[in-house]
C-alpha cells in the first residue's frame, strides 16, 4: 500500500503545472469481515479498498475530490491524470477562496506496525469454536487500515496498522444480553476464550426476571461504554471552532460561561490515540488539545478552513472537527467499588440512539441497551426492561456527577462506514444522581 | 468504464453453484455556498466490484477495486474461499436458495442533466439563495448546496443475468441559523432531506429558489418563540417528518434481517416477529404503507436489487393490517417466506459492502382528508414540520422525536408558533391513533442519502413519500 500511494503521489506531483500544488490524502484498506448470527456465519467475506483524495491549488483557487484507486499502477496513474485534468478544468472557473489554508512547512512522518495477523478465516474459525453453545452475533473486521499524506512542497506522512476488532453480543432471550468486544493489534486465542468467557458469565445476571422502572429520577453509574455514546453524540458537533463560533455547538451555555463539574477535565489526545497524527491538509496534530478544563469550556477543535475564516491557529482537526481520539481525565472512585457507591439505581452498561431534546441547553435523550441492571444496597437485582433517559449534560456531568471512576477504559471505535474507522475514546465510568427517565 | 466487463467476467467465473459479479460506479459532484462564500468543490469518482459465491451451502464475497481480469479471478477465488470454508459454520444452507439469473434494466428520466448547467452558473443560483437567507443580523450561519450522483451499476450471475441501472440523483440543502443569547434555532431541508432522482428540473420541481426568504423569517419566527407546552394533545405531522416517523417506527421493525437477529449486535432487533404478518393491527384502518420502487422522482427507485430480485409495488400495510415484511431473497428464504412478491430489498451501499435488507421507497398512501379539514378537526394539538431530533430502542418500539417547527392548534386554527417541539410515544400502539390521512395534495415525496445500518456498516439512500397525518392524543413536549 505504501509504494503505491507514494508512487502515485509522484506522478501527480510530476504533471503538476507551473503555479500549481497539491495535496494528496489516501486512505486504503485490506479487512476481513465476518459476521455472525447465532454463533454461525451470516455473511464473511473480503474488502480491498483504495483512494486517493486529491486537493488541486493554483493560488487561492482550488478544486478537490477523491478518486478510487485499482492497485494496477499503469491503470491508476490513468484515471487519476484524467481526474486531475477535470479538476484543472474546473479552476479557472472558481472564485478564489478566502478560506483556503494548508500546511507549508513541510513535517514528514512514518508510522508502522510490525505485527501481522493471522489469515481472517482461520480468526473467524477461533471465534466459532470460542462462541459454541451461546447464542453469540456481531462482526468480525481484521486487516491493515492505512493512511497517508502527500505535497508538492515535499512532506510525505504514513500511517499503517494491522489491526483487529471483533464486536459481539451474547444473546439470552428477546432483547436481554451482554455486549463486548476484543480488539486490538495482536490476536491472542486465550484473550478472545476468555473475554467471550467473561461475557458469557455476565449473561447469568440477564437471564433473571426483567424489572420495569417507572418513569423518575434515579441514581445510576454510567460504564464506559455508556458514556462513550454520551460523548459519540456531542463529537458530532460540540468540540468544533466552527460550531462555537456559529453558535451550533450544544455547549452553548459553557460559551456563556456556565461549566460542568471541576472533575470534568477532557481533550482531544492524539498521542494516545488509535489512529494518525496528520490530516489531509498536511498539518500534525499536536500531541494532545484540551477542551475541557475542569469543567470550563477552554478549547475548540480548528480545522485548517475554521483557523483561515476566524483567524486563529489550526490544531490541524479534520474539515469536520470531530475528535478522533477523546480522553475523559479519571475520577477518584475505584471501579470495583461503583456498585456499592451506586447503592441502589440504574447500572448502565450501555447506552443507544442519542439525540438531543433541546441542543441549546444540551439536553439529550436515549435508550438504556444491552446488559442494564436494577442494583439495590449495591447488588444487582435484575436487569432493566429499556428505558428512556431525557436530560441535560449539565445536570449529569454537572451539578448531578457524583463521580469518576479511576480506571479508565480505550474503546476502539468498531465503526466502518466506507471505511474501518481509527478513532477511540479513552474514557471512566460516571455516577450520576438524580437522572431523568421519561418513558 | 463497465466495458468488456462481461466477457472478463466470463473469463474467469469459477465452478461453483452460484457466482454473481456487481459492478458499480459512482460519479458525484458536491457544490455549495456559506455565508456568501463559495466552498471548495469536490468531485467523486468510485469504482469497483463485489463478486459474491454461493458453493457447497456456503456464501462468501470479496470486493476489488481492480476490474481487470487479474482483479477479478483474485476476488472469484477469495469469495470461493470463504464460501468453501465456513459453509459448514453457516447460518443457511444456500444450495437450498435457488438464485435468479435476471435481465433487465432501469434508467432514471431526467428532464436537464446535471451538465445542462455550467458549474459558474450553478454556483450563481448558490450564491443568490444564500444571499436570500442572510436577512438580519441574528443570522450567524447560512448555506446552500447542490450534491449530485450519477451511479451505473451491472449485476451479472453465471447463469446469463444481466441488469443495467443507473440512477440520476439530486440533493439539494438550504440552512439558516438564528442566535440570541442563549438560544440557537435552525430552519433547514435536514440533512438533504428532500433528495429525489432526477436531474436540475427538481429545484423547480420542489421550488427550492422560492424557499430562502421563508425560511429566514421563520428561523426568526422560532427565536421569538414560547417553548413548546409539556400535554397530551392531537398530532398533525407534515410529509418531512412522516418522513422520519414512517422509516423509524414502519421501515426499521418491517425489516426481515432485524426480525431474523443479524442485526441485535448493532442497529438492533424488532417488535415485530413473523407470526404477526397477515393478522397483527399495525395501525388504525387509515394506514396503508407500501413498498413502491416505481415512483419516478423517489430518491430509491429501482428495478431490481442487488440480488437481483425484481422490484415492484406492493402493500406492507393494508387498512391497518400487517401483511409482508422487507427483505430480500436470501432473508426470505431464512425465514420460510414463499413467494417472490416484489419485494426486493437486498441492497448495499456500495460494491464494497454485501447487499443486506434495507427498506427502499416506503410510502404512506394518501386517504381522503384535506389539510385544511384535518386541522378544523383539531380542538387542542399541534403541527409539526422538519425533523431535527430522532431516537428509538433497539426492537423499534418507544420512541422520540423533534421538530424545527411547531405550531399550536387550537379551536380548529392553526395559532401560536412553538419552539423546540418533541413528541414521544411506541411504535405499537402510535399508529393505531392515526385519525386522518392527508389527501394527494398534501404528499410530498422525500427522500435521503443517510440511513445507516449493519455490520460492517453501511449508508444507504431511503424515499418516503406520504401525505400529512393526523394523530390522536400524543405526548408532546418542549425544553421547559
Amino acid at each position: 500500500m505504501r509504494e503505491t500511494f507514494f508512487s502515485i503521489a509522484d506522478h501527480v506531483i510530476a504533471g503538476l503545472r507551473t503555479g500549481e500544488e497539491a495535496l494528496l490524502w489516501f486512505e486504503a484498506e485490506r479487512s476481513g469481515f465476518v459476521r455472525f448470527n447465532h454463533g454461525r456465519v451470516r455473511q464473511p467475506g473480503s474488502v480491498t479498498q483504495a483512494s486517493l483524495s486529491i486537493d488541486l491549488i493554483h493560488g487561492a483557487r482550488h478544486a478537490g475530490g477523491r478518486v478510487t484507486l485499482c492497485g494496477n499502477p499503469p491503470a491508476d496513474r490513468e484515471r487519476v491524470s484524467g481526474f486531475v485534468a477535470e479538476l484543472r478544468s474546473e479552476l479557472a472557473g472558481l472564485a478564489e477562496d478566502p478560506h483556503l489554508l494548508y500546511n507549508l512547512e513541510p513535517a514528514s512522518t512514518e508510522a508502522s506496525a510490525g505485527a501481522t495477523l493471522p489469515d481472517p478465516l482461520d480468526l473467524a474459525a477461533q471465534v466459532i469454536e470460542a462462541c459454541a453453545g451461546l447464542d453469540f452475533v456481531g462482526i468480525l473486521a481484521a486487516g491493515e487500515v492505512c493512511r497517508g499524506f502527500a505535497n508538492s512542497l515535499g512532506q510525505r506522512n504514513w500511517f499503517a496498522k494491522p489491526s483487529f476488532n471483533l464486536g459481539f453480543s451474547l444473546y439470552s432471550r428477546a432483547d436481554k444480553a451482554v455486549k463486548s468486544a476484543y480488539a486490538g493489534l495482536t490476536w491472542n486465542a486465550n484473550d478472545l476464550r476468555r473475554r467471550i468467557g467473561d461475557a458469557a458469565r455476565q449473561l447469568e445476571l440477564v437471564t433473571r426476571p426483567a424489572k420495569t422502572i417507572e418513569p423518575g429520577k434515579y441514581r445510576v453509574y454510567l460504564a464506559p461504554a455508556a458514556l462513550q455514546e454520551v460523548f459519540g453524540l456531542l463529537s458530532w458537533n460540540a468540540f468544533g471552532l466552527k460550531n462555537h463560533r456559529t453558535k451550533q455547538t450544544p455547549l452553548l451555555r459553557l460559551i456563556a460561561g456556565e461549566r460542568l463539574a471541576p472533575s470534568i477535565t477532557l481533550s482531544e489526545n492524539t498521542a494516545e490515540g488509535a489512529g494518525p497524527a496528520f490530516g489531509p491538509a498536511g498539518f500534525i496534530r499536536p500531541q494532545a488539545v484540551e477542551l475541557l478544563r475542569e469543567g470550563a469550556l477552554c478549547g475548540a477543535l480548528v480545522s485548517p478552513r475554521s483557523a483561515r475564516e476566524y483567524d486563529v491557529p489550526t490544531n490541524g482537526a479534520a474539515e469536520s472537527e470531530s475528535p478522533e481520539a477523546l480522553e475523559l481525565a479519571p475520577g477518584a472512585l475505584p471501579e470495583d467499588e461503583a456498585l456499592a457507591a451506586l447503592d441502589t439505581g440504574l447500572y448502565v452498561n450501555n447506552l443507544w440512539y442519542l439525540n438531543y431534546s433541546d441542543r441549546s441547553t444540551c439536553r439529550i435523550t436515549g435508550m438504556t441497551r444491552f446488559a442494564t441492571f436494577w442494583v439495590e444496597r449495591g447488588e444487582i437485582r435484575a436487569p432493566l426492561n429499556v428505558m428512556r433517559f431525557d436530560d441535560t449534560l449539565h445536570n449529569m456531568l454537572g451539578a448531578n456527577l457524583l463521580g469518576l471512576t479511576r480506571e479508565r477504559e480505550m474503546l476502539l471505535d468498531d465503526g466502518s462506514y466506507g471505511q474501518r474507522s481509527t478513532a477511540s475514546m479513552r474514557l471512566p465510568g460516571a455516577l450520576i444522581d438524580r437522572c431523568a427517565f421519561t418513558l | 468504464m463497465f466495458d468488456s466487463l462481461e466477457s472478463r467476467f466470463a473469463a474467469v467465473v469459477p465452478a461453483v453453484d452460484f457466482c454473481s459479479l456487481r459492478a458499480v460506479e459512482q460519479r458525484s459532484r458536491v457544490l455549495s455556498v456559506r455565508q456568501d462564500v463559495v466552498q471548495p468543490i469536490r468531485n467523486e469518482l468510485d469504482v469497483g466490484a463485489m463478486v459474491t459465491v454461493m458453493h457447497g451451502g456456503g456464501l462468501g464475497y470479496a470486493a476489488t477495486g481492480d476490474l481487470s481480469e487479474e482483479g477479478l479471478r483474485a476476488a472469484c477465488a477469495q469469495a470461493t474461499r470463504w464460501a468453501t470454508h465456513t459453509a459448514r459454520a453457516s447460518v443457511y444452507d444456500f444450495r437450498r436458495l435457488p438464485m435468479p439469473h435476471p435481465r433487465g434494466e432501469y434508467e432514471t428520466p431526467v428532464e436537464r442533466p446535471w451538465e445542462s448547467l455550467s458549474t459558474g452558473a450553478k454556483h450563481e443560483l448558490l450564491r443568490d439563495w444564500s444571499a436570500r437567507l442572510k436577512r438580519d443580523a441574528r443570522i450567524v450561519d447560512w448555506e446552500a448546496g447542490l450534491w449530485s450522483v450519477r451511479e451505473d451499476s451491472l449485476y451479472l450471475t453465471n447463469g446469463g443475468g444481466r441488469v443495467r441501472q443507473t440512477q440520476h440523483l439530486l440533493s439539494p440543502q438550504l440552512a439558516v441559523t438564528a442566535n440570541e443569547g442563549a438560544l440557537t434555532q435552525t430552519r433547514s431541508m435536514r440533512d438533504a432531506g428532500e433528495s429525489q432522482q432526477g436531474g436540475l428540473e427538481i429545484i423547480e420541481r420542489l421550488a427550492i429558489g422560492a424557499r430562502p426568504e421563508r425560511m429566514a423569517e421563520e428561523v426568526l419566527m422560532l427565536l421569538a418563540a414560547p417553548d413548546c407546552p409539556d400535554e397530551t394533545m392531537d398530532l398533525l405531522l407534515a410529509p418531512d417528518q412522516m418522513m422520519l416517523q414512517i422509516h423509524e417506527s414502519i421501515g426499521h421493525p418491517l425489516e426481515l434481517d432485524r426480525i431474523l437477529g443479524d442485526e441485535r449486535n448493532y442497529a438492533g432487533t424488532s417488535f415485530v416477529t413473523l407470526d404477526m404478518f397477515g393478522s397483527y393491527a399495525y395501525g388504525s384502518e387509515l394506514l396503508n404503507v407500501t413498498f413502491d420502487p416505481g415512483v419516478t422522482q423517489e430518491f430509491a427507485s429501482y428495478a431490481f436489487d442487488d440480488d437481483g430480485s425484481p422490484a415492484r409495488r406492493t402493500f406492507l400495510i393494508e387498512r391497518g393490517i400487517l401483511k409482508r415484511p422487507l427483505g430480500g431473497l436470501v432473508s426470505r428464504a431464512r425465514a420460510g417466506i414463499d413467494g417472490a412478491d416484489g419485494i426486493a430489498n437486498a441492497r448495499a451501499a456500495s460494491w464494497n459492502r454485501p447487499p443486506i435488507d434495507r427498506m427502499a421507497n416506503l410510502n404512506v398512501e394518501p386517504g381522503s382528508s384535506s389539510f385544511d379539514d384535518m386541522v378544523r378537526s383539531v380542538k387542542r394539538g399541534i403541527y409539526l414540520r422538519t425533523n431535527c431530533s430522532w431516537s428509538i430502542d433497539d426492537s423499534r418500539n418507544k420512541f422520540q422525536f423533534g421538530c424545527e417547527w411547531g405550531q399550536l392548534i387550537e379551536n380548529g386554527k392553526l395559532t401560536t408558533v412553538v419552539k423546540n417541539p418533541n413528541y414521544r410515544g411506541i411504535s405499537a400502539t402510535f399508529w393505531r391513533s392515526l385519525a386522518a390521512v392527508g389527501d394527494g395534495s398534501t404528499v410530498q415525496v422525500n427522500g435521503s442519502p443517510f440511513c445507516g445500518k449493519g455490520e460492517p456498516n453501511q449508508v444507504i439512500r431511503v424515499g418516503h413519500a406520504s401525505p400529512a397525518c393526523l394523530f390522536r392524543g400524543v405526548d408532546v413536549f418542549g425544553s421547559a
